[in-house]
């Protein structure tokens, strides 16, 4: 048997493998033993799918061409992965957070669902996908025929293209079983994960394999393989800066954003912590896969024929030794590496393709969009299926077209600056709020633009694509315009130059535009939940919906989900929201919750469209958001309300606890006040009684014990009837019927008269006056007012315990007004009584002086008569009042004066 | 946004695991200087030596990959709620 047939059993054995490995895990995960499948290890293998069979075959081929420069492929992700807590640690979470299913469908839900820029990224993502599928079906083919070639017997030229057709078909069968077979990309397909993860055990172990044989097999152990670098071509580490910086910068960006790596780092991830591991072990995997390369090529340079490629090395330096098992080995590892890649590739480009252009597209042209009859579930995985195979045929079509020519680490590089177009509004949508649609879009375009023109076109070479001309001369011969010179930039490499000017632009045109451009309310939301991704897991503003609509929301969640998987979560909803039944309230919550699992299945921009399809209107309108301002407002308003009335409040309460205190020293005043005026009262009644008991039954009274007794009784009465006077006096002045007799005098004369009526000559009392500044005349009832100085000269003369007491009186004019200020060197008044000093019934202390504590409210009265005004000045050197009245009397103040005024 | 207060000092752990974010944070940009530093060796012949810049290269992968794994023991991928208190740990 040829070592091709075995070539050929081995390989339908190892798919069987695949199968079997990719069939086993979806039972098991079916019947929910998911445990081995989900652990750290089976995520970082998978991420080998960023080692595909350009590789395997082309990293040795690159390394015989440019040295130790293709470790710069490696040395990016490399980055990438222990940079993980800056960058992949925030795409995983919203990843999972938004149910992302595609790059294309992250890029959307973060510019505001945007279909348009979905499907401006799918098809960026599968013009450069497709050449890179092509060079595994080329890499492939090219094994094939390394092998055919030592077989005499088999026919080469047939065999090249229709290797890579039946690839191609055993690729899409593959991907069509176990890529579509969950319609919800979030539900994992664990299959297509273990299987590459074998994959990519095979293919280290392969190419690990190859490396120890020829190290010690070939080059005789570590310093003969040292030597062998030592005296090979590529002996001097001879890199050109900017290519070793560029590359490693490009892998890195191209790590982010190929949308394979995305599918299996963010949609097919299980559990965040697991980066935690990948973030050391897959640098590790990166490091052994490349840790031969360069022995492989200095001794494929050495040992092999001149003329031979390569990008064989790996598979030719092992067949030509003999090592046929190791050769097929290392052949499988080829296989695996190109079998995976595209397999991922084709899920996550389908996924793209059919979420955000078949979907979008059918639901516009079949009818009533999402409400219409017929199983959409269908439709949808159809949809897939279909978009798998186009993606397959179209790298099968690249190849067969392109005729296989171009050395293989070309094409993986232009692809990649393809893809790196991502970077800028991915990043930026992660990082910066004030991203916009407008930016991304722009940005994005400028990028593909100048990538597709300056590095993808020019690759199918002169005059096949691109006029010889336009080369030479650039477009419309505008010399700034060449493709490998644009705006002069001269003398770069290509891949350099393509990836510098079209980031540049990329980045410009997504800054310029997002600072021009003002976002979609439903934009600005999706950003906040992006960036603050860690800060918040809110749900973005809101769907309202009313109960009819949960049916029809069934209906199409039926159609796109399935029937039990529709029911379970809807009657899950209803019995979480306290409803019995299938149908639960078209809650905003609810709704979110609906539209992000269905996002799971068709992409965040179609499954937004279908549920507004039925719920009607926009999730988030301007009018929304203007309507919940206006609640805000409102709210706030009303707060504020709120708070001026507790304000008020305060404020009332405190002036009724003044009010209260005042009311209950009042109270205790007019006790105290009873009880004086009843002893006052009773004190003479007593005498009178006494005295005119003797007088009536005595019969045998002197005459002058007679005029004694009858004296006491007068003096007695008469002391009554000043206390009757007095209170008669207040009366009379509170109920306003008093009449004022206005004279005209001289201030000097009224207090003249006060002081001497007063009796302060007979006392310790000094009155000290300045007569200059009494000089002032008024016009007022001048009596009534020398009854207010005089009782507050007697006031000092009877309180005041200044020794010597001296009561200083001082008059002036302010502000059209008589002042004259009574100030005594007593220790005055304290604060707690001076409240209450002008009421009825006040006395200070118990004194021992006569009077029933009437004469101040009786100045008060009698001064606001006259339209003045008496009162109590604190802080002075003792007691200090205060008088003051108008200069031109008033006829009359406050009250009209009544008629049938008594005295 | 609200006007929630974050407490200014952190338990020791929490403290810790903030550094230990830090130390994350700046590996990649050391790495990436250090990846690019055989770009400035001369060698006696003008290049470096292909065999030396790999060693290097290989060892530098090695180191990252041990301080790595290092950091990334010790960090989870969900940061710890800021209101978690420390136990003793000192």
């Amino acid at each position: 048997m040829s070592v091709l047939n075995v070539l050929v059993l081995v390989c339908v054995g190892y798919v069987a493998l695949l199968f079997t490995v990719a069939f086993g895990a979806d039972r098991a995960a079916a019947s929910g033993r998911v445990g081995w499948l989900r652990t750290p290890l089976v995520y970082t293998l998978s991420l080998s799918i960023y080692c595909t069979a350009w590789t395997f075959y082309g990293a040795v081929g690159f390394a015989a061409r440019s040295g130790l420069e293709f470790v710069t492929i490696y040395l990016g992700p490399t980055l990438v992965m222990i940079g993980w807590w800056w960058t992949l640690r925030r795409l995983v979470r919203v990843g999972r957070h938004q149910r992302i299913t595609s790059i294309a469908d992250l890029i959307s839900s973060r510019y505001g669902k945007s279909n348009l820029l979905a499907v401006v990224v799918t098809v960026l993502a599968v013009i450069s996908t497709t050449p890179y599928i092509a060079l595994q079906l080329q890499s492939v083919t090219l094994s094939f025929a390394a092998f055919a070639e030592t077989d005499p017997n088999a026919n080469h030229l047939s065999d090249m293209q229709s290797t890579a057709l039946w690839v191609a078909v055993g690729l899409t069968v593959f991907t069509v079983l176990f890529g579509t077979r969950n319609l919800d990309a979030n539900e994992r397909h664990h299959g297509v994960v273990m299987a590459i993860a074998l994959e990519a055990v095979v293919k280290l172990c392969a190419l690990l394999a190859v490396g120890i044989f020829v190290v010690w097999g070939l080059a005789g152990g570590l310093s003969g393989t040292l030597d062998r670098i030592e005296s090979s071509d590529i002996s001097r580490f001879e890199v050109s800066e900017s290519r070793w910086v560029g590359l490693t910068l490009l892998s890195a960006a191209a790590f982010i954003c190929l949308p394979r790596i995305f599918q299996v780092m963010v949609v097919e991830n299980e559990d965040e912590d697991h980066l935690r591991t990948a973030a050391w072990a897959f640098p590790t995997y990166l490091m052994l896969m490349s840790l031969f390369v360069i022995p492989i090529a200095a001794v494929g340079l050495d040992l092999m024929p001149e003329g031979a490629n390569p990008d064989l090395f790996v598979l030719t330096l092992p067949l030509m030794e003999g090592r046929d098992s190791l050769a097929i080995l290392s052949f499988l590892g080829g296989f695996s590496s190109a079998t995976s890649m595209v397999i991922v590739a084709a899920i996550a480009l389908s996924t793209m393709v059919s979420n955000h252009i078949v979907m979008p597209v059918w639901l516009r042209y079949s009818g009533r969009g999402a409400m219409m009859s017929g199983d959409m579930r269908k439709v949808a995985i159809m949809a897939r299926r279909l978009s798998i195979a186009g993606v397959v045929f179209l790298g099968y079509l690249y190849f067969h077209l392109s005729g296989g020519g171009s050395a293989l680490a070309a094409i993986g590089l232009i692809s990649f600056v393809g893809v790196a177009q991502f970077l800028p509004a991915l990043l930026g949508g992660l990082f910066w709020r004030g991203a916009t649609r407008s930016g991304a879009l722009a940005g994005l375009s400028a990028g593909a633009i100048i990538w597709l023109y300056c590095l993808f076109l020019p690759s199918f070479g002169p005059s096949e694509v691109l006029p010889e001309a336009v080369f030479d001369h650039g477009l419309w011969g505008i010399a700034w315009l060449r493709p490998y010179a644009l705006f002069g930039a001269e003398g770069l490499d290509p891949v350099i130059h393509a990836l510098m000017w079209s980031m540049l632009l990329n980045v410009a045109g997504f800054i310029l535009g997002s600072l021009l451009s003002f976002p979609q309310p439903l934009e600005r939301l999706q950003g906040a939940q992006f960036v603050d991704v860690f800060d918040h897991s809110g749900t973005p503003g809101g769907w309202t919906g009313n109960m009819a609509q949960s049916e029809d929301l069934l209906v199409m969640s039926q159609r796109i989900m399935g029937a039990q998987a529709a029911q379970a979560l809807f009657a899950d909803a209803a019995r979480r929201q306290g409803v019995s039944g299938y149908l639960p309230e078209p809650s905003p919550d609810f709704l979110q919750e609906l539209e992000r699992i269905l996002a799971g299945s068709v992409g965040a921009a179609t499954a937004h469209a279908m549920v507004s399809q039925i719920v009607g209107g926009a999730a988030v309108s301007v009018e929304d958001l203007m309507a919940v301002a206006d609640e805000t407002a409102q709210i706030m308003e009303y707060s504020t309300q709120l708070e001026a009335k507790s304000r008020e409040l305060a404020r009332t309460a405190r002036q009724l606890r003044q009010a209260n205190e005042k009311l209950t020293q009042l109270s205790v005043q007019k006790d105290g006040f009873l009880s004086q005026i009843s002893h006052e009262l009773r004190t003479p009644m007593t005498s009178i009684r006494a005295f005119s008991e003797i007088l009536r039954d005595t019969g045998d009274l002197t005459p002058e014990e007679q005029e004694k007794y009858a004296s006491i009784i007068h003096d007695e009465t008469v002391r009554l009837t000043r206390l009757l006077d007095d209170l008669l006096d207040l009366s009379v002045l509170e109920n306003g019927q008093v009449e004022i007799n206005s004279q005209t005098g001289e201030l000097s004369d009224v207090l003249d008269r006060a002081e001497r009526a007063a009796g302060v000559r007979d006392t310790a009392l000094q009155v000290d006056r300045d007569r200059a500044s009494e000089a002032i005349t008024l016009t007022s009832d001048l009596d009534r007012l020398a009854q207010v100085f005089i009782n507050l000269i007697a006031n000092a003369r009877k309180y005041c315990d200044g020794s010597p007491p001296v009561l200083t009186i001082r008059a002036g004019v302010r502000d059209g007004r008589v002042v004259i200020d009574f100030t005594d060197n007593g220790s005055g008044i304290p604060p707690a009584k001076q409240a209450v000093i002008f009421e009825k019934f006040s006395r200070i202390g118990q004194t021992t002086a006569d009077g029933a504590g009437l004469g101040l409210a009786i100045c008060r009265e009698i001064m606001e008569r006259l339209g003045g005004s008496v009162s109590y000045v604190p802080g002075q050197a003792g007691a200090a009042f205060r008088v003051t009245l108008p200069l031109a009397g008033r006829e009359s103040a406050g009250e009209p004066v009544q008629e049938g005024a008594v005295t | 946004m609200s006007p929630e207060r974050r407490p200014v000092f952190l338990a020791r752990r929490t403290y810790r695991q903030r550094r230990l974010g830090d130390a994350a944070r700046l590996l990649p940009i050391a790495a990436g200087v250090l990846m690019a530093l055989p770009l400035l060796w001369r060698g006696p012949e003008g290049d470096p030596g292909t065999a030396m810049v790999m060693i290097y290269i290989f060892g530098l992968w090695v180191v990252l990959v041990g301080l790595t794994a290092l950091i990334s023991r010790h960090l989870r991928a969900r940061e710890p709620q800021t209101g978690e208190t420390d136990h003793g740990d000192m």
